[in-house]
């Protein structure tokens, strides 16, 4: 029987409205008590002195990339800079090669993780349509039974309102959440940065926020007149974050993320064509930046996820336009909001941990994201004054793709494990 | 007195102090251009090369010649726009020059930003020849050098351009490059040909074509293609010419005497008429010969470097 006493650490565990010092014993791999003071001689003890004590962290949205593009990242070293990044269950998005959007591919999915993983638990994300082409609706069933916690095209929006109206219907079926990548593509119009004075100082096709609002709007429409839930991803303006506030009011079954880099960088960023501040949706200004904190701060965003995107640095090293789309995020994302929200005093540390923890959790019904007794003994042990700079040399994920290398961040994941068992930690 | 600068990317970073000089160097230039032997050893030893990936008559011509005139050995690389994405990348083009011991390369690329990039990773000097929508700075600076000539100075004059500014690098550079040198610029074209926010670049944007040339000092005029329209960015060329055309009746409102210009090539009977064009405050055709002055200033300025003072 395998103990674990984590001893002299400020637990935070927002579910159960904790936040102080506390030991917490897991025994064979679930919580087994939190308290003041534990007495577990048999356990294996780890002194957390001065160390943040959390739920390890939940991510509803990344891309490992196995199978087909091996080459950007795998589940091996995907699921290694999620350890390091204090993550202990990630969903991955299905744009793979094949796509996952049948039952193969999702069990293999699985299966590779189990052979190959980190330790780290993986929960795929099944295809909304077959190829992500939107024509006709994937195996949702058959995913689901084969370990798929929600249908997503991500990458791409489900461009027919119709098609994503039968999707909402379907899933809804097999209690599976549609997560929505929200954006009118033909508003995007090519556009590759946000449109503003950046786009026109720097002679590069702006995206216009309204391309996202617009399908955002439409998204929760269509979810809202059937009375389904709608999860929208990637949020990064302001009128998206207003959209969702009033519509959640009138009692629309909408959650929805923002990513750490919508709250740690604008436009700005782009200023020297550096490709890796391309995403997408684009990094937008300064007032939606705060727009998105003001929205994790009032519950207009649900939560956290990193869009994790690894690329290949060859897919970097080229013409911003015609680079690739994202960032390599695990490892810097904690880091990046406990800067910008917690050390900014935009949120309290339990409500930045209520974002990153139980709150992705509750959308998919994933086990975890709390410390509750009984709850997977998932845990992350992180230095919460410690500065680091971004070396993406030092990253576990094949994606070096960070455009935040070389700047300081407080916050710094010491220790993770999954089920009592260390999956990272020096 | 040399620049200190590596590249020449924009006008963005450039003081005016810095295009002060490039503009009288070329005013010295334009005496060879007049000469009888259009000879010189200013660039003699020196390698120039013109990476091209996307058609230009002028400003590759004029690269040319200024590089020839000045003893440079010159060589032209045209790549096709499809090898962008499908060819050698542009690092690996660029590093292979810089090994040939290439001293200038002058690039033209469909995409903003590509100068930077290439800039990053070669030693040799990289001159922006127009890079997507972005900038297309030796265009700015042979314009400023013909309103300087005929208009004495930059400083309070009243520029008026109009048309595709959204898509138009010889517009963003002007805007940077005369407000930098202490005159104003005054946009017009149709709102779907306008970017987002230029204003906040330092021009003014008009209302009308008959406010943007109410007392200017020079008109200059873009050039509209009609793949615009295709993309539904205007209804007609009839249309936009009865707007945004510049005729006689319209340049009656600039100052008296205001130059016409255009960076050509021109639509005639489109954006401009053929009697402006050809009129008598017509300067379109001395601008070509400002271009190779400049060309010339800016090589011999940017193979200097290194040289002593």
């Amino acid at each position: 029987m395998s103990k674990l006493l984590v001893r002299g650490g400020r637990v935070i565990d927002p579910a159960n409205n904790l936040d102080g010092a506390c030991d917490l014993l897991i025994e064979d791999g679930l919580v087994a008590a939190v308290a003041e003071r534990i007495d577990a001689p048999d356990a294996q003890a780890v002194d957390a002195a001065g160390l943040l004590v959390l739920p390890g962290l939940v991510d509803i949205h990344c891309h490992l990339r196995e199978p087909g593009y091996e080459y950007k990242e795998d589940i091996a070293s995907g699921t290694r800079a999620a350890a390091a990044g204090g993550f202990t269950s990630v969903c991955c998005m299905a744009n793979t090669h094949p796509v996952n959007d049948c039952a193969a591919v999702t069990a293999f999915i699985r299966q590779q993780a189990g052979r190959v993983g980190s330790g780290v638990r993986v929960y795929p994300i099944g295809a909304v349509t077959k190829g992500l082409d939107g024509a006709e609706l994937a195996e949702i069933g058959e995913m689901k039974a084969a370990g798929a916690v929600a249908v997503s095209d991500d990458g791409r929006p489900v461009r027919s309102g119709r098609m994503l109206r039968l999707a909402l219907q379907y899933a809804d079926y097999f209690d599976l959440p549609v997560l929505c990548h929200s954006e009118d593509m033909d508003l995007v119009d090519g556009g590759v940065m946000n449109e503003g004075e950046m786009s026109t100082r720097l002679g590069l096709r702006g995206a216009t926020r309204a391309a996202e609002e617009a399908a955002v709007a439409r998204d929760i429409l269509i979810a809202e007149a059937l009375g389904k839930r709608v999860h929208i991803c990637h949020v990064s303006t302001q009128g998206s974050v207003q959209l969702i506030r009033d519509a959640k009011a009138r009692g629309a079954r909408v959650t929805a993320e923002t990513a750490p880099h919508y709250l740690a960088a604008t436009d700005a960023w782009v200023a020297q064509y550096d490709p890796n501040t391309r995403v997408n949706p684009p990094l937008r200004t300064e007032q939606d930046r705060l727009a998105c904190i003001a929205g994790l701060a009032d519950g207009a965003l649900d939560c956290i996820a990193t869009d994790h995107a690894p690329h290949h640095a060859d897919e970097k090293k080229v013409e911003y336009l015609l680079a690739a789309s994202g960032i390599s995020g695990f490892e810097t994302a904690f880091a990046l909001c406990w800067t910008h929200l917690v050390e900014a005093s935009y949120l309290t540390p339990g409500e930045l941990v209520r974002r990153m923890t139980c709150a992705p959790a509750a959308i998919l019904g994933l086990p975890g994201g709390t410390l509750s007794v009984g709850a997977p003994g998932d845990v992350v042990l992180i230095d919460p004054a410690k500065r680091w700079v971004v070396d993406p040399a030092r990253f576990q994920s094949k994606g070096k793709n960070t455009p935040f290398v070389g700047n300081t961040y407080t916050g710094c994941v010491r220790r993770t494990y999954v089920a009592g068992r260390p999956v990272w930690g020096d | 007195m040399p620049l200190t600068r590596k590249d020449l990317l924009g006008l963005q970073d450039v003081p005016a102090h810095e295009i002060e000089e490039i503009l009288n160097t070329a005013d010295m230039m334009r005496s060879i251009l007049y000469a009888n032997t259009k000879k010189t050893p200013h660039l003699q030893g020196k390698s120039i090369v013109t990476l091209f990936y996307e058609n230009s008559t002028r400003t590759r011509m004029s690269f040319e010649l200024a590089s020839k005139y000045m003893s440079a050995a010159s060589a032209n690389i045209s790549a096709s726009a499809s090898s962008v994405s499908k060819g050698e990348t542009l690092i690996d083009t660029g590093v292979t020059l810089d090994q040939m011991g290439t001293d200038v390369i002058i690039i033209r690329h469909p995409m903003a930003g590509a100068p930077h990039l290439l800039a990053a990773h070669v030693k040799a000097a990289v001159i922006n020849a127009g890079d997507g929508m972005h900038e297309h700075p030796t265009q700015a600076l042979l314009d400023m050098l013909t309103m300087r000539a005929h208009l004495g100075g930059l400083a309070g004059l009243r520029v008026a351009i109009v048309g595709d500014v959204a898509h138009s690098r010889v517009a963003r550079s002007n805007v940077l490059g005369l407000t930098a040198m202490g005159a104003q610029v005054v946009l017009c074209a149709p709102p779907t040909l306008l970017p987002p926010e230029i204003a906040r670049t330092g021009a003014v944007v008009a209302p009308t074509v008959e406010d943007a040339l109410a007392g200017a000092d020079v008109v200059m005029a873009l050039r509209i293609q009609l793949e615009r329209q295709q993309r539904g960015l205007f209804p007609s060329v009839r249309e936009y010419c009865a707007h945004w055309g510049i005729d006689k009746k319209r340049l009656a409102l600039a100052k008296p005497g205001a130059l016409v210009m255009h960076p050509g090539p021109m639509n005639r009977g489109v954006e401009i008429a053929s009697d402006v064009a050809d009129g008598v405050q017509s300067v379109i055709t001395e601008q070509v010969q400002g271009g190779v002055a400049v060309r010339m200033a800016l090589l011999y300025l940017l193979t200097r470097k290194g040289a002593g003072a």
